[in-house]
């Protein structure tokens, strides 16, 4: 989509940011009373709640797996989240996103403890403005620690994209609407394997590249921001 | 599924014989309530309220629209609640089931019938355009009383709503033209005792539950009972007068949250 | 307990290797390398890496020591909640009574809370508890607190101390169920400082000196009471 905005002036971007610079994060780690594990994280303006209950039998019975548990992930926008209130209720849009980061946190979870059980992980955008779904994980991941589950590895995610022809990380929402590529990934940190990866828009295979290694860079430092916040909260038991 | 045993509600019942509540309160008494003003950029209006651990944010977004037939000079307000499972192991994901329309709709006639947003006031071309205003309720931990929870969120966010005019070019940017809030106080009965501001192990063993909303002059402007026991008339008059009480004192800390 | 600072460790967490130590609970093995599984408290020494778990749901364990609370009568067992990932089976022939076919639920239904204890753990996780014992019944009165299963070893205290120090100074009757469950009946001052006592307990895990901690409150409560 263009239109008359120029997305870059004097090298930075509209909010001020260098192309390889991450928006604000803010990690809170167990915020909520009723769930087992819970996280409340802000990204620029993005603001996302995630929260876990399990592992716990899985219901309805023919959905249990007799060798491993499964991962129901459900992302969810609030109606007043956006620009445009969006009806309550899942659409197209946000099952598609469950799938993939339900995927990609059964990758990391060690599902054989726990046969015909299920792990439920709620993610709910309060507040939307472009890289909700990685938003989303990033939270997801540090409830699932917060809820004792174990785990190989605690993923994470970043988004890089191409706005004006550059290659920039994590896309603001003017970006994410009039750039030229959005791509949102997700790792596991510890090994860099890629658990979540998608891609819309125009990207040679070289640029692929320079977005690909830059959003593993944002992933990795996003990474850091999450287990210190784990740690931050834990430690302090220990006082 | 989480599953109340039995010898809860029998410990309930055997403090309130002597007049207590698990949590220390006098069986009129509303715990701990913060209300947070601004907390989505997106939206035209938001809050979030914690009354004890219950955890509610509501959400205003306005949209320009037809009236309705029948009040072609009015502008529309809607109310939708969402009991996202993660607000209790016992929420399911899906679209509404009643407990989340009643509480909706119970929250909602609370303000249509105080006439808290000045609907004649929203009105941009007679029969043609109206502003429209949805309020949407997440519950996000459940923890007891939803409704006084989601009904202070809902106030709050109305209260501090502005009317997005420059978005759709019909001028500048207003705050939402209101009236008076109306404040609701929710009760329950067990064992033929009557508490107000259940926490989540007093209304598990709730009989029958009622939710009052009064305004500012002390007078009721809806009500609701609920849950399939029964209330004697002596009752239900002791739950207004408490009601007229606790709604002046939340009322206070609502104008002051909201900074008037 | 050792003096030492309690290290806290989280999923994903290089703990050693398995050249130089045996790799325990709360840990896996990757190319020859010990991680943590979970979030937890690290204990090694020259022999073994174990992580303790500091949230999560109760493991159970053979010979545990449970609260559960009855979830269904069926006709020759019961399910009950154990707070693991499963419900638990109790078998008509693990229970003290001569139970007919179909007549469970004249013995025990839905919400009744039992002292159970855990028979067996298979290997796919099903759960067989038992109320043969001296020890166990059906519970009547009193209430039931919840805590994180992690926390349960703090509350009884090494060697029972800390559960000790709460029934001197409360004259509570106290179980604590491996699970997480607390059962606690007294007199209603009694019950009120047991309910807040272990909410500091559950809080301040970790500290040290939490014992002496406690026994001032408690102390300072008893008089208040008087």
């Amino acid at each position: 989509m263009k239109s008359d905005i120029k997305l870059f002036e004097n090298g930075k971007r509209l909010d001020g940011r260098n192309p390889d610079e991450l928006r604000k994060i803010k990690i809170e780690v167990g915020v909520l009373h009723r769930a087992e594990g819970s996280c409340y994280l802000e990204w620029g303006d993005n603001k996302v709640l995630a929260a876990v209950y399990g592992p716990r039998e899985a219901v309805p019975r023919h959905t249990q797996n007799p060798l491993r548990a499964i991962v129901n992930a459900r992302y969810n926008m609030a109606a007043f989240s956006v620009d445009d209130r969006k009806r309550p209720g899942p659409d197209r849009r946000s099952r598609e996103i469950s799938k993939v980061i339900s995927e990609a946190l059964e990758h990391v979870i060690l599902l054989e403890k726990f046969p015909r059980a299920s792990i439920d992980v709620n993610i709910e955008v309060i507040d939307a403005e472009a890289g909700t779904r990685v938003a989303g994980l990033t939270a997801a991941a540090i409830a699932l620690v917060d809820a004792g589950i174990p785990m190989k590895d605690i993923p994470v995610g970043c988004a890089a994209g191409k706005i004006e022809g550059k290659v920039v990380l994590d896309l603001g929402k003017e970006e994410d609407n009039f750039g030229d590529a959005d791509l949102p990934i997700a790792i596991s940190p510890r090994t860099g394997e890629i658990l979540l990866l998608q891609m819309d828009g125009h990207l040679t295979p070289q640029e692929f590249d320079e977005a690909l290694n830059l959003a593993i860079k944002g992933c990795h430092e996003v990474s850091k921001m999450q287990k210190d916040a784990v740690m931050k909260k834990f430690e302090k038991e220990g006082q | 599924m989480s599953i109340t045993p039995s010898i809860k509600k029998d410990y309930l019942v055997k403090l309130a014989k002597n007049d207590k509540r698990v949590d220390g309160r006098k069986f009129d008494e509303f715990r701990n309530i913060e209300i947070e003003v601004g907390v989505v950029k997106k939206a035209e209006g938001s809050a979030r309220v914690r009354i004890g651990n219950t955890q509610v944010i509501a959400g205003i977004k306005m949209d320009v629209g037809e009236p309705y037939p029948d009040s072609p000079d009015s502008g529309v307000m809607t109310t939708a609640a969402e009991l996202i499972p993660m607000a209790s192991p016992d929420f399911e994901a899906g679209p509404p089931r009643e407990n989340a329309i009643e509480l909706a709709r119970v929250v909602d006639r609370g303000i249509r019938e105080s006439e808290l947003i000045d609907v004649d006031k929203l009105c941009i071309e007679p029969g043609e355009k109206v502003w429209i205003v949805f309020i949407d309720i997440h519950i996000l931990d459940y923890d007891g009383n939803l409704f006084d929870a989601a009904s202070l969120a809902s106030l709050a966010a109305l209260m501090t709503a502005k009317v997005p005019a420059e978005q759709f070019e019909l001028g500048e940017d207003y705050p939402l033209p209101l009236k008076e809030p109306p404040v609701s106080c929710t009760s329950v009965k067990f064992n033929g005792v009557v508490i107000m501001d259940p926490s989540l192990d007093e209304e598990e063993i709730a009989e029958a539950r009622l939710t009052v909303a009064t305004d500012q002059k002390g007078d009721i402007r809806a009500m609701q009972k609920g849950l399939n026991g029964s209330f004697t008339v002596d009752e239900i008059k002791k739950v207004i007068k408490d009601s007229i009480d606790n709604g002046k004192k939340i009322r206070e800390q609502l104008y002051k949250s909201v900074g008037k | 307990m050792n003096q030492e600072k309690r290290t806290i460790v989280i999923p994903s967490q290089l703990l050693g290797d398995v050249k130089d130590q045996k790799a325990g609970s709360g840990t896996f093995i990757e190319n020859g390398k010990i991680y943590s599984e979970v979030l937890g408290i690290l204990n090694k020494n020259k022999d073994f890496i174990n992580v303790t778990p500091l949230k999560g749901r109760y493991d159970p364990n053979e010979k545990d020591f449970v609260i559960g609370i009855v979830m269904e009568a069926m006709q020759s067992l019961w399910l009950v909640d154990i707070n693991a990932a499963y419900p638990a089976r109790l078998h008509v022939n693990e229970v003290p009574w001569d139970v007919e076919f179909g007549e469970t639920e004249k013995y025990l239904n839905y919400g009744d809370v039992i002292m159970a204890k855990v028979l067996i753990v298979d290997q796919e996780k099903k759960l067989d508890i038992t109320l043969k014992d001296r020890n166990l019944y059906k519970v009547k009165g009193g209430n039931i607190i919840d805590v994180e299963p992690s926390k349960v070893p703090r509350i009884i205290g090494k060697k029972g101390s800390m559960i000790s120090l709460l029934k001197k100074y409360t004259n509570c009757r106290i179980f604590v169920g491996q699970n997480g469950r607390i059962w606690v009946d007294g007199e209603d001052e009694g019950v009120k400082t047991v309910i807040n006592t272990i909410k500091i307990i559950q809080k301040e895990s970790l500290s040290y000196g939490l014992t002496d901690k406690v026994e001032k409150l408690l102390k300072k409560d008893a008089k208040d009471v008087q």
